[in-house]
């Protein structure tokens, strides 16, 4: 292929021609940009790796281990190739439902002795299309997989099979007065396996943290069938490698989760939720620096979202702005044991804001229904934006102060060839949900996103996934956020545990590690 | 004898007597709003062990849904300039001043607290209250009086109508609709085979029902001034009520539970089970 027709083919705004301009220079090395555009969609499917093709054999070993659950039907089969945004489909033609690890070890034991290409699956929400397959790999999904095994309710440690639904837990544990420690928009529907999988973050790891450090044991089948069992139940355990924390965020390509022991937190006696409207987004920071300065432990989610997210709550989901508009707004929640204490420091910070003009209006909630109203405002934004046609989703993490430069660059670069930029997310993380929308799918609008939104934010040294993940959309744009020198380890580890690569292949490396 | 069309100046239409009821002008009308405080409506209600009631310790308390509609009706009337104060009342022990609180933080203007605590509380029912909101209606020259229809927790529906009886005023009850016209008001109410509309004159009680608007959310400026607004405390005895109950509860108990359904694999099992249960 010639220098001209390769030029010809990359997108004008490509690194190639960015590197030419010194002012566009980033910290990325020559090696580094040539690494990350070696096609012109770099987020679109590979070509099919060699791997075998499911045979009669192969359903009937599957039909006999899983009786019953093993699914050929195309339309049970689709909803299963389809993501949750409905813009990757996969066409596998087998979903197999096992009930128990063993059932798990043995499946992956035959697939990797024929080089049959698996899909692990849980409650498939995920925003990269990392959780449905890109040809014909076989789905192993977790939904059958639902039983608590124990739990403590001295230590707070629960342990569970890998597909049990987040919110299930939930509920099971509100009633021995416990939570889960991570809580999201999906968690109707998010299996608890792939929420360790892809390390999802949510609302509540302002005050939590993350799964690295309240999950305290996996048990995970490997490539190979090999069970490893290392669902320890303690809370301090340095005996060797924390093995757990390479599959932890792994995205299902180094190993199947089977069962998760996690320490989950006592149930706060006291939740209120202050819902609160800002004029700029430095007002948005400062605010943020007196409410952890006075309201400190009781602290449990910030969270934010732009006029624009709420114009479209209106529009599309009826919903109603409870104070009076603003160009930004605040969800506050605090969470504590003692209801009198946390309502007079959230009514002191509350006074102290109001008086300041740091916030121009607010509301405050202590009910069930009201704080669950509330809430909603900020969870459904997702389901607004799906109303809206096309969405392009980047989940960005930013030094906090950045945040909304990104947002309001982006309008500026796009200009009229996107109909709504909107920024909202967990700004108390530092971290930004950016969605553009166009009535329909349009490459011209992505050309002019990608990659220009991945170059700002490496720029500023932030993450190109915050807590999404990689999966099939953004593998091959690794390089904006890790030095190749960690990715060529990263894929000497996948080859050491899955050395025929049949784990969720096409997924969360970039394609040049092969 | 005050007329409205009095060439004495305006000033005359201010000073009204309790026997004078005709002619009333609504520009100074005071509306009593009663709020009750009650178990969330998010809360999962758990029977008390020894079957006398339910568990209430502990447990989040709010404002009846029916009754912030209610408070919502008057704040928009006080709005419109139609009526000149709105007074919160509750009754019960020292917490239901958190919910003449959210009154206030809504925009009512004053508030009052009747104290009733204990046993006197626990036995505390529709007649009782309707007692106390005639005896403070008098005693406040109140106008018009809004009420939720019925408390979320004990369903009675029967304060409204009971009060007005009591007062032998008219009552417009679950009213989705009402609008103020002089000294009468309009009232669309939902009935079984539709909606009914009435005009009564004022004073009148109406008793709120679901759509008659959606209820504000206290802002944090009026929640901030709600803090200054004054809340009275009476006693019943000071009205001249006696609270005692004429109802003894004898017991309570939950629901019986519903069963869980049997899940089957295939349609011939649906229909083998449905044969054995001799439903085909």
């Amino acid at each position: 292929m010639g220098i001209f027709q390769r030029f010809a083919r990359l997108p004008l705004k490509s690194t190639y021609i960015w590197s030419l301009c010194p002012q566009y220079s980033t910290d990325l090395t020559a090696v580094d940009r040539a690494l990350i555009v070696r096609s012109s969609n770099p987020g679109a499917a590979p070509p099919r790796l060699p791997f075998s093709r499911v045979t009669r054999e192969d359903l009937a070993f599957f039909r006999t281990l899983l009786p019953g659950r093993t699914i050929t039907d195309p339309d049970l089969l689709k909803s299963s190739n389809v993501d949750w945004l409905k813009t990757v489909e996969g066409n596998s033609e087998v979903l197999l439902r096992p009930k128990t690890t063993e059932e798990v070890s043995q499946i992956l034991r035959h697939c990797n002795e024929r080089n049959l290409a698996v899909c692990p699956q849980g409650g498939n929400t995920g925003l990269v299309g990392g959780s449905v397959p890109v040809f014909d790999e076989i789905i192993l999904s977790t939904s059958l997989m639902n039983q608590v095994i124990t739990f403590d309710n001295i230590s707070g440690i629960l342990t569970c099979q890998a597909g049990c639904v987040l919110e299930n837990l939930s509920n099971y544990l509100e009633e021995r007065d416990f939570i889960m420690p991570l809580d999201l928009g999906a968690k109707g529907s998010c299996h608890i396996g792939g929420n360790v999988s892809t390390n999802a973050g949510g609302l509540r790891l302002l005050r939590y943290g993350s799964l690295r450090g309240t999950v305290l044991g996996l048990e995970v089948v490997l490539a190979d069938g090999r069970i490893l069992n290392c669902l320890a139940t303690l809370r301090k355990d340095n005996t060797g490698y924390d093995l757990k924390q390479l599959f932890i965020g792994s995205e299902g390509t180094l190993g199947v989760i089977t069962a998760v022991s996690i320490l989950c937190p006592r149930k706060p006696k006291a939740v209120n939720v202050a819902f609160l409207g800002c004029s700029s987004f430095q007002q948005l920071l400062e605010t943020f620096q007196c409410c952890r300065g006075m309201l400190g432990e009781i602290l449990s989610a910030f969270e934010f979202f732009d006029a624009s997210c709420m114009s479209l709550l209106e529009k599309h989901l009826k919903l109603t702005n409870p104070i009076t508009e603003s160009p930004f707004y605040i969800v506050i929640e605090t969470a504590g044991s003692n209801a009198t204490h946390d309502e007079e420091k959230l009514h002191k910070f509350l006074e102290e804001v109001m008086t300041s003009s740091l916030v121009t209006d607010g509301t405050v909630a202590t009910e069930a229904t009201k704080i669950k109203a509330l809430w909603s405002l900020r969870e459904r934004v997702t389901e607004a934006l799906t109303h809206e046609g096309y969405t392009y989703k980047y989940d960005i993490s930013l030094p906090v102060e950045k945040i909304y430069d990104l947002v309001q660059d982006m309008r500026g670069h796009l200009g009229d060839m996107a109909k709504n930029v909107v920024g909202y997310g967990h700004v108390g993380d530092g971290n930004l949900h950016l969605n553009i929308t166009s009535p329909s799918k349009d490459p011209a609008l992505l050309a002019a996103i990608e990659p220009y939104v991945y170059e700002w934010t490496s720029e500023w040294k932030g993450s190109i996934s915050a807590e999404h993940g990689l999966g099939l959309k953004k593998r091959n744009y690794i390089y904006y956020s890790k030095p190749s020198e960690a990715v060529a380890l990263m894929g000497s580890i996948k080859a050491m545990l899955d050395p025929k690569g049949i784990l969720n292949p096409y997924k969360t490396l970039p394609d040049n590690i092969h | 004898m005050v007329s409205h069309k009095s060439r004495t100046g305006w000033i005359l239409l201010l000073k009204f007597t309790l026997s004078d009821r005709g002619g009333r002008v609504t520009m100074s009308a005071r509306v009593l709003v009663g709020v009750k405080r009650v178990i969330d409506y998010a809360v999962k209600i758990r029977v008390k062990p020894d079957r006398t009631g339910v568990v209430t310790d502990g447990v989040k308390h709010s404002m009846n849904p029916f009754c912030e509609i209610a408070v919502e009706e008057a704040i928009k009337l006080k709005e419109k300039k139609l009526v000149k104060e709105v007074v919160a009342v509750s009754c019960g022990p020292q917490q239901v001043q958190e919910t003449i609180r959210t009154a206030l933080a809504m925009g009512a203007d004053r508030g009052i607290h009747v104290e009733v605590s204990g046993k006197d509380y626990e036995t505390l029912g529709p007649l009782q209250v309707s007692k106390i909101f005639a005896a403070l209606a008098k005693k406040e020259q109140a106008d018009l009086i809004i009420l939720g229809k019925q408390a979320i927790d004990d369903d009675c529906n029967q304060t409204g109508q009971m009060t007005a009886a009591l007062l032998d005023w008219p009552q417009g009850t679950f009213a989705s609709e009402m609008t103020l016209e002089a000294d009468k008001l309009k009232v669309v109410r939902e009935v079984d085979g539709g909606l009914e509309t009435i005009k009564i004159k004022l004073p009148a009680v109406v008793t709120a029902d679901l759509r008659l608007n959606t209820p504000r959310y206290a802002t944090l400026p009026n929640i901030m001034k709600a803090k200054k607004k004054k809340i009275a405390n009476v006693k019943p005895a000071d009205l001249g009520v006696d609270v005692c109950s004429r109802l003894e509860v004898l017991k309570v108990d939950e629901p019986p539970q519903r069963q869980a359904g049997v899940k089957v694999e295939t349609v011939d099992d649906l229909v083998g089970k449905l044969k054995e249960a001799g439903r085909v």
